[in-house]
């Protein structure tokens, strides 16, 4: 943990472009956020220019917009339309022929997405039937977390326990500094592997100045966050709200267009799609993400079990909420925002689980 | 590189998604829609044994894979046999209907959790299946038979919508003829010359005698029946846990990976396909859940 680290280091802007070289010298493709289309994307960098300097983002129910900073902070901005999920378990991958596996160092993880990543594994990389290439992937994953200390009209990471501290998972945590001092990064280590590199990085002992900072700056994003999950047992608000007349006011709205479902970086459901080439010789097997807002997700022998927009809607939220624990002994929703900020319909997951404990209290 | 994930030792294995090779060596056509393959393995391919209510993912190559259930005799798995019964009703399950002694089909499994019989020893038992439920009971009445004196009563109910769509008539007769065994068979459409029950599998239900506090309850066939008779069943007094269930949800890996056969809090091919009536009562109450 950043805090408990004996004694976090620092490292400068430049140090950062020596951090992406000295991994890319060990042979790691290295991804991170970088400016395209108008969205901070996940992709690989040539070097540390690539990441968005002085780029920030405006997030809110349906909305998504970079702007500019006035300072020159690199990762001061909330979850984008990606999350780390499409390299640990890809939109579309052949499931029945071997995969060559790259080693891949993710620079500018969230805490929210480390959290992610932590449920992925317990939901793919578990017993009695891990995903074998899902472990091989993130096996040789090396991750760079940053902790946030600036959180978007999106987020609501403090509520759900997963940020904005970066608490373990990581092999180095980073905590972006600006003003007095310069530009700068605290640096932890989190593993043996963070520490090698640590130790062929050019880099200082913090100050106990800037380890204060850096502590007021995260504790203070925690009383920041645009959103919040309302303080209730939401499982158990989930499972008593299965026959309310609340989710169709919901369908209302929705437009089941599966954007909420592909942007979350828990969502793992996947459909299996058999082909053969055209000669007709070679069968192939190919699994691709799939959601559950897909009218034929339920599809059975005689129709949909769940036609209406409103039960996917339920299914979706309930799953995230309650039944997740059930399957995987935790939530799946880990406070991200992107499900809001991505919803063409501004519908939000923080004001439908208030408006349902809302009900519940004044039934 | 996560610290646990390395510690993770991994034994080598088959890809989960890769099925095995089996070679239909037999082809029965049961009904004008629905066929019974009994499968092989080919060298060195052969699966983990099977128990009564699990099912496999079988694959036609290059069209697609489904879940179906074994429907073969759990006390004759010699030389990895398999037997499965399909009903045609789209394309995968019509390639397989289609697929000839001597063919090859993609077998992964078996999965899931199936009918829970030792729970029921020294009690009644009573099998209720309509239509392909019929299927997945038969491992678990044939293992019964198999131990008949460890069971008291032992009552199978079929229903089918006619005789032409009647599953197994010659082993349901022979079952018939046992004096240790009470079958009844009803048709929702009688056939001229049908002299036996017509009308809903309620029917017969509600005639049979049960003791409820001995008796342990297989269901299987379309969910509205299995409905209507286990909750028939639990108002009789059987007591809910002990009136298991055969579910059916849409299933594209068997292995908890797709997401798709949810039910609540269930996975199906997990902690299904067989449940436990107190399990899923209050869930399948709710519509389109
Ligand atoms: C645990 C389990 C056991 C089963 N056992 C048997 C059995 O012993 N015999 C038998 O004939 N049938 C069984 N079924 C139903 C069988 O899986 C479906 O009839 C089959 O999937 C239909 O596929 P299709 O491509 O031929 O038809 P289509 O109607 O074209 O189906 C398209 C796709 O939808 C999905 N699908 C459709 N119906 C079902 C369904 N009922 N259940 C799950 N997925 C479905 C499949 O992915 C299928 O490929 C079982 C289903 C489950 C879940
Ligand atoms: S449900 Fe929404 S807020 Fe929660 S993890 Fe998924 S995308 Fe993020
Ligand atoms: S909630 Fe929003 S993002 Fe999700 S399916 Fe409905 S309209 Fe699309």
């Amino acid at each position: 943990m950043l805090f408990d680290h004996p004694l976090p280091e620092v490292i400068d802007r430049a140090g950062l472009d020596q951090l992406v070289k000295l991994l890319q010298a060990d042979g790691y493709t290295v991804v991170g956020p970088t400016e395209r289309d108008g969205a901070l994307v996940l992709d690989e960098l040539a070097g540390g220019a690539d990441l968005p300097d002085g780029i920030g983002v405006e997030t809110g129910a349906g909305h998504y917009r970079l702007r500019e900073r006035a300072d020159g902070a690199v990762f001061n901005h909330s979850a984008g339309p990606q999350s780390w999920k499409q390299f640990v378990h890809p939109p579309r991958q052949r499931v029945d022929a071997p995969e060559p596996v790259r080693r891949l160092a993710f620079i500018g993880v969230r805490p929210c997405d480390l959290a992610a990543l932590a449920i992925l594994d317990g939901v793919l990389g578990a017993a009695p039937y891990p995903d074998d290439r899902y472990l091989a992937r993130r096996d040789q994953i090396f991750v760079v977390a940053v902790n946030c200390v600036e959180p978007g009209n999106t987020c609501f990471c403090a509520s759900t326990g997963t940020g904005p501290a970066a608490e373990w998972g990581y092999d180095l945590v980073l905590t972006e500094q600006e003003g007095e001092g310069g530009h700068r990064f605290l640096l932890g280590t989190g593993s043996v592997a963070g520490e090698e590199i640590l130790d062929r990085l050019t880099h200082r002992t913090a100050t106990g100045g800037e380890i204060r900072e850096a502590r007021r700056a995260v504790d203070d994003a925690a009383g920041s966050m645009g959103r919040s999950m309302p303080e209730t047992d939401l499982r158990g608000l989930l499972n008593r709200a299965r026959g309310s007349e609340h989710w169709e006011q919901v369908a209302n709205r929705c437009l089941a267009c599966a954007n909420c479902t592909m942007v979350c970086p828990t969502c793992f459901c996947t459909t299996v799609e058999d082909a053969t080439d055209l000669e007709g010789d070679n069968a192939e097997r190919w699994q691709r993400w799939d959601s559950c807002f897909d009218p034929d997700f339920s599809y059975i022998h005689g129709g949909a079990v769940r036609k209406s927009v409103g039960s996917r809607y339920r299914q979706w939220m309930s799953h995230k909420l309650s039944t997740w624990h059930d399957q995987f002994g935790t939530s799946g929703c880990v406070g991200c925002g992107r499900c809001i900020a991505w919803c063409p319909a501004g519908i939000d997951i923080t004001a439908e689980a208030a408006a349902l404990a809302e009900k519940e209290r004044t039934r | 590189m996560i610290q646990a994930m390395r510690e993770t030792a991994r034994p080598a294995r088959a890809e989960a998604m890769v099925p095995a090779a089996y070679t239909v060596v037999d082809h029965r056509r049961e009904t004008h829609d629905t066929v019974t393959l009994t499968l092989l393995p080919g060298r060195g391919t052969a699966l983990p044994r099977f128990r009564p209510g699990q099912f496999t993912m079988l694959s036609a190559e290059g069209i697609g894979e489904i879940p179906v259930s074994i429907s073969g005799d759990p006390d004759d798995q010699h030389d990895g046999r398999l037997v499965q019964t399909i009903r045609e009703v789209g394309a995968v399950s019509a390639a397989l209907c289609r697929s000839e002694a001597g063919s090859e089909i993609g077998v992964r499994g078996p999965y899931g959790h199936g009918w829970r019989l030792a729970s029921a020893l020294d009690g009644d038992l009573l099998v209720v299946a309509g239509g392909i439920g019929l299927a997945p009971l038969r491992p678990l009445i044939r293992s019964a038979l198999g131990r008949r004196e460890h069971f008291g009563d032992v009552t199978l109910l079929a229903g089918a919508r006619s005789y032409a769509d009647l599953l197994y008539p010659l082993q349901l007769d022979a079952w018939a003829r046992r004096r240790d065994t009470a079958v009844t068979v009803t048709l929702d459409r009688p056939d001229p010359g049908w002299t036996g029950r017509v009308g809903l599998i309620t029917g017969p239900l509600a005639e049979t005698a049960i003791v409820p506090e001995r008796t342990t309850a297989y269901l299987c066939g379309p969910e509205i029946m299995i409905k209507v008779c286990a909750d028939a069943l639990a108002a009789r007094g059987v007591p809910p846990e002990r009136i298991q269930v055969s579910l059916e949800r849409n299933m594209k890996c068997g292995v908890g990976w797709c997401g798709h056969c949810q039910l609540g809090p269930h996975l199906l091919c997990r902690s299904g396909p067989v449940c436990r009536w107190d399990a899923v009562a209050d869930l399948l109450d709710i519509e389109e859940l």
